[in-house]
């Protein structure tokens, strides 16, 4: 059992969790990922790391609330426990050689984007970090975000912070005033990501994207995380979930992500039911 | 007096049109009457040919007898003596090249039905609650294995009874590895799996799971922390898929992410577990081993009308007989000499076909079976939703990424002499991570194997 030592609700939809779960502490590593499982009749699903202390043995997620599980997840406080806990999966993601470099996160993006950041900050490179929420309240993680870059850009979709727009515009509005990266990490929404490559294909500029496609055992053996990079099948857990994002096919990555959408409906349903009681 | 009896008695099971419906188990096992009456065919063959044909050299006739005097306790004793999971042999081995294959009475008739008793005696130990008698003293000495498949189980349960302290690591939420995640219920209940493997636990072995080899730790950290020997069990990991256009069209699953959806995550019980698999009601199974019959009878029970496509025609099919007459006999369709060569998508990127071209056989391959040859102009579709590829497997990366200087093959397996002996010092391997996709019992013999290694290695 994996017991939760710390709950911290980021904003209505988001939450933050530390998980006491020593053998992943660790070794993890920015760019990597949990696999949770919160009791028996539980499905597997990936998380990415979003913290780690290795002296105290925890490990950092961040969810948004958005199927049955992360809704039942959200229901759990400090001092449950989860029933599976397994990582680090993935490969870290490689910051090295990296000194002028953007970092976007859109959405829950933002909390897998901000230890990347950190890393990259830490060992010495410049971080613009461009952040996207819909509105003011939906912003998380500020004081951190802060501390994890040179250059901090909060983006909102209404303009409610007073800076309306996509994390896109604000990337394009640093490439047209001259900045030069030496490489952009996007974390997102598919639909972001492939905004972010569509727009630094052209300047040539290295793009690197996180997949987070659906997964079931995160090992290598069931190939259900499939994805065509550069004309070839990759598996994102064991040979992701870093790609370059050039090479990535977001059309299929998205058709795929639809796979399960009428069944996660039904799973909701089950859970709404539970909720007010009536039998299943 | 024997039984002269040319044929085997028949097992009892379940009628294919109703266990096409469900997820129990189709074979019933023999009753106490059929057992006894079925050891009575056993001539007792002092040279005991049977016994050269079991990997993992189980004394059959010795057995075998037990079971003819009633004696089914004593019979279970035997067989555990040199068998760590008999309830799991006795349903999947392929007997019928094994043990049975050289059996006296099949030269005139059938072979006695080794695998159908073993199984008996094994329920019948666990009904009665009988168990192995754990190890007290231990010697000192402390071994790792990696992966709780039947390779690793084994390994682990005799270097147990030899009085090393195992710890056993596995990378899922499940103890058991394709016992647990591959071979469906319907085959194998899970419920004796984890039976089988329980006994292990009484033995001393300690089973941690969601321990990721390669990942949350290497092999030379397991080296460092103190354990005299390794095991790397660790399975044939990633599954191969054709390359034909299509084939990352939503509805195309591995079989293993079929399987495992079913077995390890229940999802044949959904919404009630939380893991869902969707199904259309026209099902392609690319594929003629055991795995594809498993995949095809699941997908079966789900209330598809399932078609199983061969590139090659019956004769050279992997799968145990057995499987494909139970297949055949639960209303799945066989396209032989058929290989797919495109699976076509509706415009939200669902599975709508597969295109098929037929085959036919050529000269023999390296392994002396007819190379299937494509036959020109010969293309048609059929309409499907769902398609499952099952056609082999390739060696997870994830121990070779982090162990550099454990030697592998070109195409990933883990190199070993005959015992099991890796060219790193201390670490052994066996079963599917060194050979490739084969069979439980092989990778249980692999195990046996390495263990007798690592005894030998490591005097105590």
């Amino acid at each position: 059992m994996f017991p939760i030592v710390k709950k911290r609700v980021l904003n209505e939809t988001v939450t933050l969790m530390e998980v006491h779960a020593p053998l992943v502490a660790r070794k993890a590593m920015p760019g990597q990922f949990i696999i949770f499982r919160i009791d028996e009749e539980g499905e597997r699903v990936p998380l990415t790391i979003a913290g780690y202390d290795r002296e105290k043995g925890n490990v950092t997620i961040i969810f948004q609330k958005v199927g049955y599980t992360t809704e039942k997840l959200d229901s759990l406080n400090e001092g449950d426990s989860l029933l599976d806990f397994v990582g680090p999966l993935g490969e870290p993601t490689k910051t090295e050689g990296i000194q002028r470099c953007a970092v976007i996160g859109g959405g829950l993006g933002v909390a897998i984007a901000y230890p990347q950041a950190k890393a990259l900050h830490d060992a010495g490179a410049e971080v613009d970090l461009i952040v996207g929420f819909r509105n003011e309240h939906l912003i998380i993680l500020k004081d951190e975000l802060q501390a994890a870059c040179t250059n901090l850009i909060i983006m909102t979709d209404d303009g409610s912070n007073g800076n309306k727009g996509f994390v896109t515009q604000a990337l394009q509005e640093q490439l047209e005033s001259g900045k030069k990266y030496d490489t952009v990490i996007a974390i997102g929404p598919l639909p972001m990501m492939k905004a972010v490559c569509d727009m630094t294909r052209e300047p040539k500029i290295r793009t690197i994207v996180s997949m987070n496609p659906i997964m079931i055992d995160g090992t290598g053996m069931c190939g259900g995380c499939r994805l065509t990079v550069g004309g070839e099948t990759k598996f994102a857990c064991v040979d992701g979930p870093d790609f370059d994002g050039h090479l990535v096919n977001f059309e299929e990555a998205m058709a795929r992500g639809r796979m399960f959408r009428p069944e996660e409906a039904q799973a909701r349903e089950k859970h709404i039911c539970r909720l007010t009681g009536e039998a299943r | 007096m024997a039984n002269m009896n040319l044929k085997k008695n028949p097992m009892p099971e379940q009628d294919p049109l109703v266990r096409a419906g469900n997820f129990k188990e189709v074979a019933l096992g023999y009753t106490a009457e059929i057992a006894m009456d079925e050891a009575q065919r056993c001539l007792h063959c002092k040279n005991a040919p049977c016994v050269t044909g079991c990997p993992v050299n189980v004394p059959i006739p010795d057995f075998i007898d037990r079971i003819k005097e009633g004696d089914f306790e004593g019979a279970y004793q035997v067989i555990r003596s040199q068998n760590a999971l008999p309830a799991i042999c006795g349903r999947v081995c392929p007997q019928e090249s094994q043990c049975e294959s050289k059996c006296v009475r099949g030269i005139k008739g059938e072979p006695v039905g080794i695998g159908r008793l073993e199984r008996f005696a094994a329920d019948t130990a666990m009904k009665n609650g009988i168990t192995v008698t754990a190890k007290e003293n231990t010697n000192g000495k402390k071994a790792a294995v990696i992966g709780s498949g039947p390779a690793g189980l084994t390994c682990a349960g005799e270097l147990a009874k030899a009085g090393w302290q195992v710890t056993v690591y596995e990378a899922l939420h499940t103890a058991g590895g394709v016992l647990m995640y591959g071979i469906p219920e319907f085959r194998l209940p899970k419920a004796l799996v984890e039976r089988e493997i329980s006994t292990l636990k009484e033995l001393g072995v300690q089973i941690i799971t969601n321990a990721v080899a390669g990942k949350a730790f290497t092999v030379d950290e397991l080296l460092e922390e103190g354990n005299d020997a390794v095991f790397i069990g660790s399975g044939a990991g990633l599954p191969n898929f054709q390359k034909i256009p299509g084939e990352s069209l939503c509805g195309v699953y591995s079989a293993n992410e079929f399987l495992t959806r079913l077995n390890l995550m229940k999802a044949y019980t959904f919404p009630e577990h939380d893991t869902p698999v969707k199904i259309g009601s026209h099902v392609a199974v690319v594929g003629g081993g055991n795995v594809a019959m498993d995949a095809a009878r699941c997908a079966k029970r789900l209330g598809a009308d399932v078609t199983i496509l061969y590139r090659r025609s019956e004769a050279e099919m992997p799968a145990r007989a057995e499987e494909i007459h139970h297949a055949k006999e639960e209303g799945i369709h066989f396209h032989m000499l058929t290989a797919p060569v495109s699976i076509e998508g509706d415009e939200n990127g669902f599975v709508k076909a597969i295109r098929c071209i037929e085959m036919q056989l050529g000269e023999p391959d390296e392994r002396g079976r007819r190379r299937p040859v494509p036959i020109e102009g010969s293309e048609y579709e059929l309409p499907m939703e769902t398609v499952i590829i099952a056609i082999g497997n390739s060696p997870n990366p994830l121990i070779k990424k982090t162990t550099p200087d454990l030697p592998t093959e070109r195409w990933g397996g883990i190199q070993t002499d005959e015992f099991g002996r890796t060219g790193k010092k201390n670490v052994y391997a066996g079963g599917d991570a060194v050979t490739g996709a084969a069979t439980v019992i092989l990778a249980m013999g692999a195990g046996k194997k390495a263990a007798a290694a690592i005894l030998e290695d490591h005097p105590a």
